[in-house]
């Protein structure tokens, strides 16, 4: 299980969380083709490495707060701003 | 005492080939033998960055089935059952393929109502379906617990009869011997590092082992396929999680069908050697690291002990997890993409083993033909922006 450090809380248990997928995704502007838009709804980066995530401390403060994650080794560090 | 022969080669790779399969597992082999058995196909190899079906093919609960709900999906799941059901014979090798029944129990209203439309649907598609009530459920499946004190009582259930069950390392290494024998390179230890693109066509891959200039070459990497393909620069709707199984000790025969529950979030068979299989649902976060959190366990143990309390006092022999890439309609990617001659077949996310030998099928007719098999044409990359999804979550979400 993974130790999140909740920007409120401090570090709490992964099953106090709930997942949310990629941080930093921008809503796009302006004029939307359908492959964009598509891009936008459907298509995340994956990647096998660092990766910027969002979680949501759904069982304590209820928080959403942005860290870095190793998507191998699950080591955990606050995301650079 | 003399070592028996060897299943496959183990040659070293060639300069080129017609056709390179990326991924040594189920669905690579399947689809390297279907292109030389279907299409004559031969001058292909197929390269396996560890050891052959040592990915998801070693690590998943072998469930088969074809009881899924829309039209496209029931067509090719049963097309991979009808497979099944001769595969053995035809690569003339026991893969003990058990069809002892699939239930999908139902434990609310909600599960009711979708478990009889979905009855209703595969039976209008040709796939064996019936609804059973509690008594029958109890009758065809003993030991689970159907009383009306239960916290999630059991109010009824799908029972697909030709559902069941194959040994997964033997379903490997029957589809690579065939394969070989046709002429099939299977390369292992060979990681494909990178792409060599023309003019918007595939050249040739670059592996730890060397360049491989290729005809064509197909992705069959199941959770590693986002990492492969953002190497020929394709972004690929697909998020790769760990799905994690277990196993029991050692039983006598106890449980002589599959039970899946999506409510209670587990799904359970007795392998034939004994040992309790058990799978529930992906870990939450993305990860390539083939493990997961001992809380999903837990959860899945207490499922099993609300459907099964005579399992009370088994012990778990041993947990791990494999990478699944998660598609955003639970259903596959299969086809072409915007690379030519690059072909992909993935995101079958936490369900891919039952469709082994159909996902071969198709995807070896549609890379010869260098156009989508009509049972894979519904699952282009295409539909994310069409908005044609075919949405299985229902009969996906947790168990597949």
């Amino acid at each position: 299980m993974l130790l999140l450090d909740c920007p409120h809380c401090g570090p709490r248990d992964e099953n106090e969380f709930h997942y949310g997928g990629q941080a930093g995704v921008p809503y796009p502007q302006g004029e939307t083709s359908d492959a964009e838009w598509a891009a936008y709804v459907f298509v995340r980066d994956n990647p096998k490495g660092w990766f910027h995530e969002r979680w949501f401390h759904v069982h304590g403060c209820r928080t959403w707060f942005t860290v870095e994650r190793h998507t191998v080794t699950h080591e955990v560090r606050k995301a650079p701003r | 005492m003399t070592h028996p022969d060897f299943l496959w080669r183990n040659p070293d790779p060639k300069p080129a080939y017609d056709v390179i399969i990326v991924g040594g597992g189920g669905h690579g082999l399947a689809t390297a033998y279907y292109l030389a058995r279907n299409h004559g196909i031969t001058d292909v190899a197929v390269l396996e960055r560890g050891w052959l079906a040592g990915g998801n093919m070693a690590r998943n609960t072998t469930v088969i089935r074809s009881n899924y709900l829309w039209d496209e999906s029931a067509a090719i799941y049963e097309h991979s059952l009808k497979l099944w059901e001769g595969l053995g014979a035809e690569l003339d090798h026991d893969l003990l393929f058990s069809q002892r029944g699939v239930l999908n129990l139902a434990h609310n209203q909600g599960d009711v109502r979708e478990g009889r439309r979905r009855v209703n649907a595969n039976r209008l598609n040709g796939v064996d379906a019936e609804w059973l009530d509690p008594d029958e459920v109890k009758k065809f499946c003993p030991i689970v617990n159907v009383s009306g004190d239960a916290r999630y009582p059991v109010m009824g259930a799908t029972l697909q009869r030709r559902g069941g069950i194959a040994k997964h390392d033997h379903v490997a290494w029957a589809l690579a011997r065939r394969a070989d024998a046709y002429g099939v390179d299977l390369i292992q230890g060979c990681e494909v590092t990178g792409f060599e693109i023309e003019h918007g066509r595939v050249a040739a891959v670059r592996t730890s082992r060397g360049r491989i200039a290729a005809g064509k070459v197909a992705l069959a990497a199941a959770g590693h396929t986002s990492v492969l393909a953002e190497r020929a620069g394709i972004r690929l709707p697909l998020q790769s999680h760990p799905l994690q199984a277990l196993v029991s000790e050692l039983l006598e025969p106890v449980l002589g069908c599959v039970v899946m529950s999506n409510a209670v979030h587990v799904y359970v068979s007795q392998a034939h050697k004994g040992e309790l299989v058990m799978g529930a649902g992906i870990d939450a976060y993305t990860s390539y690291g083939q493990r997961g959190g001992v809380h999903v366990i837990e959860a899945q143990m207490a499922a099993a002990l609300e459907l099964f309390p005579i399992f009370s006092r088994v012990r778990v022999l041993r947990t791990w997890a494999g990478i699944v890439d998660v598609s955003p309609d639970a259903s596959p990617i299969i086809g072409r993409t915007p690379v030519d001659g690059l072909y992909v077949n993935a995101g079958w996310g936490t369900g891919g083993f039952k469709a082994t030998p159909g996902a071969g099928w198709v995807y070896a007719d549609t890379i010869a033909h260098e156009r989508p098999h009509p049972l894979a044409e519904p699952f282009a990359l295409d539909r994310f922006s069409t908005g044609a999804l075919i949405d299985e979550h229902g009969a996906a979400a947790v168990a597949h």
